[in-house]
């Protein structure tokens, strides 16, 4: 089937408005959060499942790949339309189907905002306990396909502790649920195999996700260090106290420059680290718990330790954090932020290696992460109009990755492998380990219809990421 | 696959005056879309601040033209800045778009084009101009014409005939000398009359000053003022504008005043950036930025220097819409709230995205009515579900929008500014 006529049968499905083609209008679907761009051919937009299963059913008959992309947050490039084809943005599947607080229990199209769940039961004291630092703008579906995390991972887990279900549409178009709205449904866990799978078996187009009752009580502190060894040993010895926080989250003196230039909350700028600890529960265990942290963080040497008065300074705190990424800008045109994890008693020496790899590589480098699950979030700026400066910040990721490998950690915590990482999978996993996900994605995509190109190595790229020269950045994963 | 997309990314001719270091500070996040009224209601992220940024960045480097649909996606835009509260690296939305649009033109066919120039350049600096004008608008509604005129008109006119406000009997005739304050004074401050708030708000200038005067305040209205120029600028126009900034500039800065006072929130936006707006004029640059530092938006000035004298109780329970151009465009959020507040009697109720856009957007209801009616319908929904009496809207635009809406979707109400209740409860206290 020629574009054409793939482009005449989309518009019958959805509707003229939904089927974008012309270059004013895909241009600005050629890049999610991550700095990678490929410009796509056909954008559709629609409105429900129905339409959903016809226009992969289209793609099918015209052969070529389907890329999913919910609010385009992703610092991975999963919704980078890398071997062209029609992206299937599921931003008009937003509606919250319903609510049973009896049972404890949500159902969302993968459109509907992660943080307008929790707006919508706050109310009745409840809450969706995955909050990625974008929240306020990423989807749930795209949350379902990366396994998202956020600061309060630590406490509650990743999304996939938190979807009981998903309805999905398969290669051939057809519509099923995997899982559902009740816990331990027998036979292979199939929910499991679609939550992480980063848009490469089909399209989520309902997810069944679990609600939890707002705590009791929330009590957080800011503690502000002059040295980042000082915080992140203050970490190692807050877990190893037996506290453990809802979350636990470090800022270093570059990341609390950006978020003061971009968006001020009052953090210190002259402070080397800051760490935002929080505890939760009854209110004697909240009390209890915040106050021994407080000690530990004064032993270990915080120069200052203020504990948030009420809600809304609470909240400021983590606009401060969540908004750190975004805040990049400020500090310079481009940033690469790499996702690595290592144990957490690794966290002192990891920090050192990046200060030395920033040095070494003469990039500043950003440091937020989320501490308590050794989690790191190292920001290289720079600017892609430099010449040479890309490469540069890509061995500094690569560096960074195979200190985080080297440390007994991993390349991904929660941002997903994307375009951006597939080139360092074989650093974790064997080639046994790969065909045999391979074998699982060959078993629902065949034709490799969803999202080709992400997450698994391709051929040409194991070993290093290439740049074409002369051309970013869209060369950049080859 | 590869050399196609190369081939993309080498088309020369960007055009220069839009490589903005704005664009640079964007770094793709998404943390605006949810914030963007036209983003919510279609989803599309053309629709959206980062779409409109990537497709302005675009332009600057040559990969798309400033074509028809560049166009629509830049003016679809209400300008309403939300995307700039949100945007934690601090990026300045509204000069991106408001330059993008200078290099686009006034929006509209051809002949609406046209008629927006005429009026931005041959009306709006002119205020006699405009008061003639509004004085002939007043006679065709009371005249009877306008109920003749309905039966004729072609349907798109007739709809914006319909959204014409009713032209009140008198229009504000700014002070000659000095209103003096009232007990002891505490500041000398210059007003901006305005060029529609004395036409069709001359009681909220009267009130404005009213209350300034019970504060202590000796107010003077410099008479070579003009208007602001702020639809010029959001509209591609900014011959006039600056012009008319220089004129303001020379006129306030004589002045020997602590504060210039603007009781209209999008003239405050945009008077706050006269610096940005001649940051290309050598004589007039540091002037524009002396000039903004000294400009306060009358709920801001108020809520910093404190209400003085006696506040009658005004029982009524009100809801709070935020202007864009304040709340987003100058960042005073609580000033206005802490103020009625101070109204003893009366209750404030906020109501769910009380910072979101009604859809009045300066000319944008009338370039852009069906999006404009979309998210005023949402608006009237939140408003109904708070049980006010009444709407407080410190700004023109919205008061207009808020008014119609009220006629239209319901519920009935009264729409204020606050400069209205804050003058009620003082003159109750006579």
């Amino acid at each position: 089937m020629a574009i054409e006529e793939l482009v005449r049968s989309l518009r019958e499905i959805v509707g003229d408005r939904y089927v974008l083609v012309e270059k004013e209008d895909v241009i600005v679907y050629e890049q999610d959060g991550s700095i990678f761009q490929v410009m796509p051919e056909i954008v559709a937009l629609p409105g429900d499942v129905e339409q959903v299963a016809a226009v992969v059913k289209a793609a099918q008959s015209a052969n070529v790949p389907i890329v999913p992309r919910g609010s385009g947050t992703g610092l991975a490039g999963g919704a980078v339309p890398a071997e062209g084809g029609v992206i299937l943005s599921l931003t008009r599947l937003n509606r919250i189907l319903k609510i049973d607080l009896e049972n404890h229990i949500a159902v969302v199209e993968p459109g509907v905002i992660n943080l307008d769940v929790t707006k919508a039961i706050a109310k009745d004291g409840f809450f969706y306990a995955p909050d990625p630092s974008s929240q306020a703008a990423c989807s749930i579906g795209g949350n379902v396909a990366n396994n998202s995390g956020g600061p309060h991972t630590l406490a509650y887990g990743v999304t996939t502790n938190h979807v009981l279900g998903v309805e999905v549409v398969l290669d051939d178009g057809s519509i099923t649920w995997l899982g559902g709205e009740v816990p331990d449904t027998p036979g292979y866990d199939l929910r499991g195999v679609f939550v992480g799978s980063e848009g490469t078996l089909g399209i989520v187009t309902k997810i069944a996700v679990r609600l939890m009752r707002a705590r009791e009580s929330v009590r957080t502190l800011l503690a502000i260090f002059d040295q980042m060894d000082h915080a992140t040993q203050t970490v190692v010895d807050i877990t190893a106290a037996g506290i453990i926080p809802a979350a636990l989250e470090i800022m270093d003196r570059t990341t609390i420059e950006a978020v003061e230039r971009g968006a001020p909350v009052g953090f210190p700028r002259d402070a080397e680290a800051v760490l935002i600890v929080e505890v939760e529960g009854l209110s004697e265990h909240a009390e209890r718990a915040i106050g021994l942290a407080r000690e530990i963080c004064q032993r270990d040497g915080a120069r200052e330790v203020k504990l948030a008065a009420d809600e809304a300074e609470r909240q400021r705190l983590w606009k401060g954090r969540k908004g750190a990424f975004g805040a990049m800008g400020a500090l310079a045109p481009n940033y690469y932020v790499q996702d690595g994890v290592v144990p957490r008693s690794k966290l002192p020496e990891m920090m050192r290696r990046i200060a030395e790899i920033s040095q070494r590589f003469n990039l500043r480098i950003a440091n937020v992460f989320h501490a308590g699950d050794g989690n790191l979030h190292p920001n290289i700026l720079f600017d892609m109009r430099s010449p040479g400066e890309l490469e540069r910040v890509i061995d500094a990721g690569a560096a960074t990755l195979r200190a985080c490998i080297e440390l007994g950690g991993s390349i991904t915590g929660e941002h997903g492998i994307g375009l951006e990482k597939k080139a360092y999978i074989g650093l974790l996993f064997s080639e046994t380990d790969l065909e045999a996900m391979a074998r699982v994605r060959r078993a629902f995509d065949p034709d490799n219809r969803f999202n080709p190109a992400k997450l698994f190595p391709t051929p040409a790229s194991c070993g290093e990421i290439r740049l074409q020269p002369g051309h970013i950045p869209a060369g950049l994963w080859i | 696959m590869q050399a196609d997309k190369t081939q993309e990314h080498a088309t020369p001719q960007g055009i220069a005056a839009l490589d903005l270091p704005e664009l640079y500070q964007c770094v793709h996040c998404g943390l605006c879309l949810n914030q963007c009224p036209t983003y919510r209601a279609l989803q599309l992220e053309p629709e959206s601040p980062r779409g409109r940024i990537h497709l302005v960045k675009a332009a600057a480097e040559g990969r798309i033209e400033l074509n028809e649909r560049f166009a629509e996606h830049l003016y679809l835009c209400l300008l309403c800045r939300a995307c700039e509260s949100a945007c934690p690296s601090g990026v300045q939305y509204g000069h991106i778009a408001e330059a993008a649009r200078e290099q686009l033109g006034p929006p509209g066919s051809e002949l609406g084009r046209a008629v927006l120039n005429f009026v931005f350049t041959q009306m709006l600096p002119y205020r006699n101009r405009l008061r003639f004008a509004f004085a002939l608008l007043r006679l065709y509604q009371r005249s009877g014409l306008q109920r003749i005129a309905r039966l004729f008109l072609p349907k798109k006119l007739a709809e914006m005939e319909q959204l014409l406000p009713a032209i009140p009997s008198r229009f504000f005739k700014p002070h000659a000398g000095i209103a003096p304050a009232i007990g002891a004074r505490r500041a000398r401050i210059a007003m901006l009359d305005g060029c529609v708030m004395p036409l069709l708000f001359g009681s909220v200038n009267n009130a404005t000053v009213r209350v300034l005067q019970r504060n202590g305040c000796d107010v003077i209205f410099p008479s070579q003022q003009s208007c602001c120029g702020a639809l010029n600028v959001h509209n591609g126009e900014t011959t006039a504008a600056k012009q008319m900034a220089r004129r303001n500039i020379d006129a306030f800065l004589d002045a020997d005043v602590e504060a210039v006072i603007v009781n209209a929130a999008g003239c405050g936006a945009t008077m706050k950036e006269y610096g940005h707006l001649l940051r290309d004029d050598p004589d007039y640059r540091d002037k524009a930025e002396r000039f903004s530092a000294r400009v306060k938006d009358a709920g801001e000035f108020l809520a910093d220097l404190g209400l003085v004298g006696e506040l009658h109780p005004v029982e009524m329970t009100v809801t709070y819409q935020d202007p864009c151009h304040l709340v987003h465009g100058q960042r005073i959020r609580n000033q206005p709230r802490k103020l009625l507040q101070a109204i003893p009697g009366l209750k404030l109720v906020e109501m769910e995205g009380a910072d979101r856009c009604c859809g009045s957007a300066g000319i944008y209801n009338l370039t852009h009515s069906g999006m404009s009616q979309h998210l005023l319908k949402e608006k009237m929904q939140s408003i109904a579900a708070t049980g006010s009496e009444a709407i407080v809207a410190p700004n023109p635009g919205c008061m207009l929008q808020l008014r119609s809406g009220a006629s239209r979707f319901g519920p009935d109400l009264k729409v204020y500014h606050l400069m209205d209740l804050l003058d009620r409860a003082y003159r109750q206290a006579d």
